[in-house]
C-alpha cells in the first residue's frame, strides 16, 4: 500500500539491540523530539476569540429568513424535515389569523420550528429542499453550550430579526456557489 | 535554643511548608502547560492571564465536588490513607538544607529546619511510610482496581528502594556523612557529586521516578488497566490530597537530587566575586531552587515523552538491571576509596 506521508514506519517484532535494551539512548532521542515541540508553533485556535478560517462554501448555523417586508418565509410545508438525512428538523404548523399578514408571508406558518444541532450534519439538504427560500445555512459557528437540551434550536435562535441590522447575511455562500457554477 | 533562634525556626518552618504547597500547586499548572506545549497546544489559559489562576480554580473545584465514601469501604482507613500520604509528603522537607546560613546581628541562622545527622535515613524512612498511605487507601476502598493499584505501588516501591538505597550507600561511603547539610558543604563551587558518582546518580534518578510514581513507572495509577489505580474510589479533596501529595513528592525528590548530586545551594563561579555572606546565602537559595525547578521540569519532560513500562518490564528493570548495577557501583566506589587511601596496591 502506498503511504500518504513518507514518515510511516513498518513495525517489525525484532529483538532489541543492546543500545535499545538499555533504553537511555532511545529515551534521550525521544526527549529531544519533545523538546523541539516545546518551541514549535502552536496549532491551537482560541475559539471563540479566534475562528478557524473556513471556505466560502462552508455551512454552519441555520437561519430562517424573512422577506423584504419582514414576514417569515417559512410555510411549514415540512419538505426540509423530509429531506433531512439526520432527521434533525421538527415543526408544528399553525394557521395565519387575520391581522397577522405582516408577520407571515403564507397562510400557514411554523409555530414551532426546531433543529437539533447535535443531530444535524450540516449537509445543506434542507436548504435545497425548501421551496420558499426560507432556510439557509450560514457561515456562523454553532455556539458552545453545556446541556444537550440547549442544542435544540427553536425559532428564537434560528429566525432572523426584522430590522435591517438584525438580518443575517447569506450572500457569501451564494456568491461562492455562483462562482463555482460559472 | 535561644529565643531569636526559635522565632527564626518557626518562621522558617511555616515558610518551607507554604513554599512546598505553593510549588506543588503550581506544578500542576506547569505540568499541564508543559504537556500542552509538547503536544503543540497552549494549555489552560482562561483563568487569569495565561491561566495563572488555574490551580486555584482546580482547588475550588476539588472542594466543591461531592464527598463520597463508599458504603462498603472501611471508613477510618479510607480517611487515613490520603491523610498519611499528605503528612509524609510534607514531612520530608524538614531535613533539606534550603540554603547556607544567614548572619543577622552577629548570630548565625542555618537555613534548614533541622540538621539531623542521619538526614538521608530520615528521608528514606518518611518516604517509605508514604507507601502505607497508598496501600491503606487501596485496601480500604474495597475495590479490586484500587487494591491492585496499591499492590503494584507497594511492590514497585520496595523493589526500587533497594537500588536507590545502594546508590545512596555509595554516595555516603564517598562523603562519609549522613547529614544532608554536610554533604552539601562538601560540594563547594562545581565539585558536585554527580561528577564523582555518575552511575549512582543515574540509578538514583531512575529510582526517584519509580518512587514518585511518575511515568514511565506510573503503573499504580495506570488508567488503561486499573481505572484510576489506588485512588479509584476517592473523590473530592481526598482525591485532591493524593494528587497533591504526588506533586509535593516530586518537589521533594527534585530537592533531594539537587542536594545529593548537584551541590544543593552551592553555585559555581561566585567564589571569586567577594560577595558578603548573606548575599551569597540568598543567591544560594535562588540557585538551589533553580536546580529544583529544572528537575521538576525534567520529571514532566520525561512524563510527556515516554510511555509507561509493562509490569514485567518494570520488575525486570528493577531487579535484573538496577540492583546489579547499583552493586557494581558500590563495589567500584569501594575499590576507588581503598585505592585512594593507599590500602590497595596493584
Ligand atoms: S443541514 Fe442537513 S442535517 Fe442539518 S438540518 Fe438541514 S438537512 Fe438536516
Ligand atoms: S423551511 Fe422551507 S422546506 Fe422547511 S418547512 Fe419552511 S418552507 Fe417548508
Amino acid at each position: 500500500m502506498q503511504s500518504l506521508t513518507n514518515r510511516s514506519k513498518v513495525v517489525v517484532n525484532k529483538k532489541m539491540s543492546f543500545m535499545e535494551k538499555i533504553y537511555l539512548p532511545e529515551i534521550a532521542k525521544g526527549m529531544m523530539i519533545t523538546l523541539r515541540h516545546l518551541f514549535k508553533k502552536k496549532v491551537t485556535i482560541k475559539y471563540p476569540e479566534q475562528k478557524r478560517p473556513v471556505a466560502p462554501v462552508w455551512r454552519g448555523w441555520h437561519v430562517l429568513k424573512r422577506d423584504e417586508l419582514g414576514r417569515e418565509n417559512c410555510t411549514a410545508c415540512g419538505l426540509c424535515a423530509v429531506a433531512c438525512p439526520a432527521e434533525a428538523i421538527t415543526m408544528t404548523a399553525a394557521e395565519r389569523k387575520p391581522g397577522e399578514e405582516n408577520l407571515f408571508r403564507e397562510e400557514k406558518y411554523a409555530a414551532v420550528y426546531e433543529i437539533n444541532m447535535l443531530r444535524c450534519i450540516f449537509c445543506g439538504l434542507c436548504e435545497e429542499a425548501c421551496p420558499k427560500e426560507a432556510i439557509f445555512l450560514t457561515d456562523r459557528n454553532v455556539p458552545v453550550d453545556l446541556l444537550r437540551d440547549d442544542f435544540i434550536f427553536g425559532k428564537d435562535k434560528l429566525l432572523e430579526g426584522v430590522q435591517p441590522e438584525k438580518r443575517i447575511d447569506i450572500s457569501v455562500r451564494a456568491r461562492a456557489h455562483r462562482q463555482i457554477e460559472n | 535554643m535561644e529565643y531569636s533562634e526559635l522565632i527564626f525556626k518557626i518562621i522558617f518552618v511555616i515558610a518551607v511548608f507554604a513554599v512546598s504547597l505553593l510549588i506543588a500547586m503550581y506544578s500542576t499548572y506547569a505540568e499541564r502547560k508543559i504537556a500542552a506545549f509538547m503536544q503543540d497546544r497552549i494549555g489552560p489559559d482562561r483563568a487569569g492571564p495565561f491561566g495563572i489562576l488555574q490551580p486555584l480554580a482546580d482547588g475550588v473545584k476539588m472542594f466543591m465536588k461531592e464527598e463520597i465514601i463508599p458504603s462498603h469501604a472501611d471508613k477510618v482507613l479510607f480517611i487515613l490513607g490520603p491523610s498519611l500520604m499528605m503528612l509524609t509528603a510534607c514531612m520530608t522537607g524538614v531535613v533539606i538544607p534550603w540554603g547556607n546560613s544567614l548572619i543577622i546581628n552577629g548570630q548565625e541562622y542555618i537555613m534548614q529546619i533541622t540538621d539531623v545527622n542521619i538526614g538521608i535515613l530520615y528521608i528514606f524512612a518518611v518516604v517509605s511510610i508514604g507507601v502505607y498511605g497508598i496501600m491503606i487507601g487501596g485496601w480500604a476502598s474495597n475495590n479490586k482496581y484500587s487494591l491492585l493499584g496499591a499492590i503494584r505501588a507497594t511492590s514497585q516501591m520496595i523493589s526500587y528502594e533497594l537500588a536507590m538505597g545502594m546508590a545512596i550507600i555509595s554516595l555516603v561511603m564517598m562523603t562519609g556523612t549522613l547529614s544532608l547539610r554536610e554533604i552539601v558543604l562538601q560540594q563547594p563551587g562545581a565539585h558536585w557529586n554527580v561528577f564523582y558518582q555518575p552511575l549512582g546518580f543515574l540509578i538514583f534518578l531512575v529510582c526517584a521516578f519509580a518512587e514518585t510514581n511518575r511515568t514511565p513507572f506510573d503503573l499504580p495509577e495506570c488508567e488503561t488497566e486499573l481505572v484510576g489505580g489506588y485512588h479509584t474510589e476517592y473523590s473530592s479533596m481526598k482525591l485532591g490530597f493524593y494528587l497533591f501529595a504526588e506533586y509535593i513528592n516530586m518537589f521533594i525528590s527534585s530537592a533531594v537530587i539537587a542536594t545529593l548530586y548537584f551541590g544543593g545551594f552551592n553555585m559555581p563561579f561566585v567564589a571569586g566575586l567577594g560577595l558578603s555572606h548573606n548575599t551569597l546565602a540568598v543567591l544560594g537559595v535562588v540557585f538551589f531552587f533553580a536546580k529544583i525547578f529544572f528537575f521538576i521540569f525534567f520529571f514532566m519532560w520525561v512524563r510527556w515523552t515516554i510511555p509507561r513500562f509493562r509490569y514485567d518490564q518494570l520488575m525486570n528493570l528493577g531487579w535484573k538491571v538496577m540492583i546489579p548495577l547499583s552493586i557494581v557501583n558500590l563495589l567500584l566506589t569501594g575499590l576507588v576509596l581503598l585505592w585512594r587511601n593507599g590500602l590497595f596496591h596493584f
